[in-house]
C-alpha cells in the first residue's frame, strides 16, 4: 500500500533523508530504527505532510496515489494516522470534541453519514476500555495538562476511534513506564488486523517486545542501512547502534 | 431655570430669523451642529422643555471639548460640520424593493450565519408588507413583560410615558459632558432603549434589542437605559451576529445602566458593524460609552462583548462599585481583521466595601490589524476588602498585526487585593497540523483553536448568542489563514 522510492529531502539545506526506499504492504507492521538524528521523525513528518521539508527527490505512493501531493488533511481522511512523538497542546478546544469533528470529517470523506453525539459517544464508551482512558481526560482541553502517558494514550485513544488504514507511531514508547508501555502496546495489538498496517519508529527494543513486528528496518544516515526480522532488533539492542555503521 | 427657557425663546426666535425649522415636516435635515439644530431634534421629538436645556447644556460642553487623542488608534479627523444629526425613517419607496438589489456580498454573510429569509430582508432594510413571525413573537414578548411590570420600550417613548423615571436617571451614570463622544450624543441623541424592572422581578424573558421592531432606526446616536430596581434581575441582549446595513460612519452611543440594592444586570452585545473592506477603506467608526452604576449593596453588572465589526472601536463598558458587596464582570472577545483597529477594556471602580470585580478580555488580531487592551482598577480610600483579577490574552495571526495591553491600576486602600494575568500567543503550525492531521480542514481547525481561545468569555454569553457568535468568528476570521 505505501511504496517509498529514492526518498531526498534536506531541512533548511540540511540533508535528512538521502535515497530512502521501503515498501509496506497492508497488514504488516514494519518498525524503523535507528540512533538519534537518522531521519526516523522526519520520515514519519513527511508522510503525515508536515511542512518544511524540502523533498529534493524520489517518490511516495499510498494506494496507488501520490501522497506528496495530498494536502495533510486529504491524508488523514484517506486514512493516514500520525501518533505524534509530542503530542501538542490546543487550550480550549474539548478533547473529545476535537475527535468528534475529525471522526465526521473522515466519514463524510468516505461517504458515510455523520455520527450524532449518541453514536459518537458509545463508540467513545467502547474504545475507552482498550487503552484503559480515565473518563476525566475525554472533556479536558486537548492534551492540557495530561501527563505525558496520558499524552501518548490519547493518541493511542483517537487512532482507536479513528480506525485509519494505515497508523504510523513516533516514539510512542519514549517517556512511558512499564505500565503504561503495556497498555499502549495492547492498544495496538488490538487494532491489528489484515487491513491496516503500521510503522513503529522507536529508538530502543523495548516497544518491540511488546508489538511484535513483522519486518525491522535499520536507519542510518537518512537510508535503511538493514533490513530484517524481530530478531535484527534483538541484535541491534546487544551490540548497539554502532555496529550497523 | 429661568436663564434656560430665556435661552429657549431666544432661540426659537433665531430660528425663525434663519427661516430654518419652520418646515417641521421635512424629512432630513442639512449637514452641520448648531443650537438650532438641537431644538430642531428636540421638537421634532415632541420632547419636554427640561429635556431640551439637558441637550443644549451637553452641547455647550461639548463645544469646549476635543476629540479624545489617548487612544492607541490612527483616527482620520473628522468633521463634525458634515454630518447629518437627524433623519426620520426611510419610507418603503426608498429601501429595496427585494433582495436582488442587496449587496451579494452581504447576502453571502447572511446566508453563512445561517438567518432566515424573512430575517435577511428586515436586516437588509428590504420594505416589506407582510407580518414578519417576529412581529407576533413581540406582541406575545411585550403581553409577557407588562404582566411582569417590566417596562421595556424605545427611549422616545419613555420619554413621553415615563418622565420622572426618565428625568430621575438620565445622565445620572454617564453625565452629559461626561467625555467628548458623550457630550455628543447627550445633545444630539435620536432613540435608543429603555427599560426598568420593578422591585423584586425577575424579568421573564431575555430582553433583546432584535425583538424591539420600533427600534429600527435608532440612528447613530444611541441611548441606553437601563433602571433594575432593587432585589431585581434582568439580562439585556443587544445587536445582533448579523451585519446590519447602515449608511451612517459615526455611532456614538451611550448605555447607562443602574443596579439598586440586591439587584442584578447582565449586560450581552454582539456588535458586527461594517469594518471597511480588505483594504482598511470604510467601515464604521464606534465611539461608545457604557457604564454600569452598582449603586445599591449587594448589586452586581455584568458586561459581555463580542466585538468584530466597525473599523474603529472605542469602547469601556465599566463599573462602579459604590454598594457594600457590589461585583462588576467585563467579559470581552475583540476581533480585528484587516485594517480593524480596536482599543477597548473596561475600568472597574471600586467605592464600597467588599466590592469584587472580574476582567476576562481575549483580543484577536490578524492580518494588519491593532487590538488594544487598556482597562483601569480603581480602589477608592475607603473601599475595604476590595478584590480584583484580571486576565488578558492576546492571539495573533500572522505577522503584521497587533496586540497592545494597558492596564492601569490605582490602590488607595492597603487591604485590597489587585491580580492582572496577561499572555500573548499564536496559533502555533503545531496546533495547526495536529488537527489536520486528524482530517480537519484548514478553517474548521482555526475555527476550533480561535473558539477555544474564547471560551472563557462565550459561556457567559446566553446559550443562543453564544452559538451565534461562535458562527460570527469563523466567518469573520475566514481565509485568515494560508
Amino acid at each position: 500500500m505505501l511504496h517509498i522510492k529514492d526518498l531526498y529531502t534536506a531541512v533548511d539545506n540540511k540533508k535528512i533523508l538521502e535515497g530512502l526506499n521501503l515498501s509496506v504492504n497492508v497488514g504488516e507492521v514494519h518498525a524503523i530504527m535507528g540512533p538519534n538524528g537518522s531521519g526516523k521523525s522526519t520520515l514519519a513528518n513527511i508522510l503525515a505532510g508536515k511542512e518544511g521539508y524540502n523533498i529534493t527527490q524520489g517518490s511516495v505512493s499510498y494506494e496507488n496515489e501520490n501522497l506528496l501531493e495530498l494536502s495533510p488533511e486529504e491524508r488523514a481522511r484517506k486514512g493516514v494516522f500520525l501518533a505524534f512523538q509530542y503530542p501538542v497542546e490546543i487550550p480550549g478546544v474539548n478533547n473529545i470534541y476535537l475527535l468528534k469533528a475529525a471522526l465526521n470529517a473522515i466519514r463524510k470523506h468516505q461517504g458515510k453519514p455523520e455520527l450524532d453525539a449518541m453514536e459518537f459517544m458509545n463508540l467513545v464508551k467502547g474504545k475507552m476500555k482498550l487503552v484503559q482512558m480515565n473518563k476525566d481526560l475525554l472533556s479536558r482541553s486537548v492534551n492540557e495538562g495530561f501527563s505525558g502517558g496520558e499524552k501518548k494514550r490519547n493518541e493511542i485513544f483517537q487512532m482507536a476511534i479513528l480506525e485509519p488504514k494505515l497508523a504510523i507511531l513516533d516514539e510512542t514508547d519514549s517517556g512511558l513506564d512499564i505500565d503504561a508501555l503495556k497498555i499502549v502496546a495492547e492498544g495496538v495489538n488490538s487494532l491489528r488486523n489484515k487491513n491496516r498496517a503500521f510503522i513503529l519508529v522507536t529508538h530502543y527494543q523495548r516497544l518491540l517486545n511488546y508489538i511484535k513486528p513483522d519486518h525491522v528496518h535499520v536507519l542510518s544516515k537518512g537510508k535503511i542501512v538493514r533490513s530484517g526480522g524481530p530478531e535484527l532488533a534483538l541484535e541491534l539492542e546487544e551490540k548497539g547502534y554502532d555496529w550497523i555503521n | 431655570m429661568s436663564t434656560n427657557t430665556e435661552n429657549f425663546e431666544d432661540l426659537v426666535k433665531k430660528e425663525y430669523e434663519h427661516g430654518f425649522v419652520t418646515d417641521i415636516d421635512a424629512d432630513t435635515i442639512p449637514p452641520g451642529l448648531s443650537e438650532e439644530i438641537i431644538v430642531f431634534i428636540s421638537k421634532k421629538k415632541e420632547e419636554p422643555l427640561w429635556l431640551l436645556e439637558w441637550r443644549l447644556k451637553a452641547y455647550r460642553q461639548w463645544l469646549k471639548m476635543e476629540d479624545p487623542t489617548w487612544a492607541k488608534l490612527d483616527i482620520q479627523h473628522i468633521d463634525y460640520q458634515s454630518i447629518s444629526y437627524y433623519s426620520a425613517p426611510k419610507s418603503k419607496e426608498d429601501a429595496p424593493k427585494s433582495l436582488d438589489e442587496i449587496d451579494p456580498k452581504l447576502l453571502e454573510t447572511y446566508e453563512k450565519l445561517g438567518i432566515p429569509l424573512d430575517e435577511q430582508k428586515m436586516l437588509a432594510g428590504v420594505a416589506v408588507d407582510a407580518v414578519f413571525d417576529s412581529v407576533s413573537v413581540a406582541t406575545t414578548f411585550k403581553q409577557k413583560l407588562a404582566d411582569a411590570g417590566v417596562i421595556f420600550c424605545s427611549f422616545s417613548e419613555a420619554v413621553k410615558e415615563h418622565p420622572d423615571l426618565v428625568k430621575s436617571y438620565l445622565g445620572s451614570v454617564v453625565p452629559a459632558a461626561d467625555n467628548f463622544f458623550a457630550a455628543l450624543n447627550s445633545a444630539v441623541f435620536t432613540d435608543g432603549s429603555f427599560c426598568y424592572i420593578p422591585k423584586g422581578v425577575r424579568c421573564p424573558m431575555e430582553l433583546s434589542t432584535y425583538f424591539r421592531i420600533n427600534a429600527s432606526n435608532t440612528g447613530q446616536f444611541e441611548r441606553t437605559l437601563i433602571i433594575a430596581d432593587e432585589e431585581s434581575h434582568v439580562s439585556y441582549l443587544e445587536g445582533c451576529t448579523a451585519p446590519m446595513r447602515d449608511e451612517n460612519q459615526l455611532h456614538a452611543a451611550v448605555v447607562e445602566l443602574v443596579a439598586l440594592k440586591d439587584a442584578e444586570i447582565k449586560y450581552s452585545t454582539v456588535q458586527n458593524w461594517y469594518p471597511g473592506d480588505e483594504n482598511g477603506v470604510g467601515g464604521i467608526y464606534n465611539f461608545v460609552t457604557k457604564r454600569g452604576d452598582c449603586r445599591g449593596h449587594n448589586s452586581k453588572i455584568s458586561w459581555t462583548q463580542v466585538e468584530t465589526g466597525s473599523a474603529i472601536t472605542w469602547k469601556y463598558p465599566s463599573c462602579l462599585l459604590k454598594g457594600n458587596n457590589s461585583i462588576g464582570e467585563f467579559y470581552s472577545v475583540a476581533v480585528t481583521n484587516n485594517y480593524q483597529q480596536a482599543d477597548t477594556g473596561t475600568k472597574m471602580i471600586h467605592i464600597g466595601n467588599n466590592t469584587t470585580s472580574t476582567i476576562i478580555s481575549k483580543g484577536i488580531s490578524a492580518r494588519h490589524a491593532q487590538n488594544v487592551y487598556r482597562g483601569l482598577v480603581k480602589i477608592s480610600k475607603n473601599a475595604n476588602n476590595a478584590r480584583n483579577y484580571s486576565q488578558c490574552d492576546s492571539l495573533l495571526m500572522g505577522d503584521q498585526c497587533g496586540a497592545h495591553t494597558f492596564p492601569y491600576i490605582e490602590a488607595k486602600n492597603s487591604t485590597a487585593q489587585v491580580e492582572h494575568e496577561a499572555t500573548t500567543s499564536k496559533i502555533s503550525d503545531d496546533q495547526l497540523f495536529y488537527c489536520l492531521q486528524r482530517g480537519i480542514s484548514e478553517e474548521d481547525a482555526i475555527n476550533m483553536i480561535v473558539n477555544g481561545f474564547c471560551k472563557e468569555v462565550f459561556k457567559e454569553l446566553p446559550m443562543e448568542f453564544a452559538v451565534e457568535a461562535q458562527k460570527l468568528l469563523g466567518v469573520t476570521l475566514e481565509g485568515v489563514v494560508g
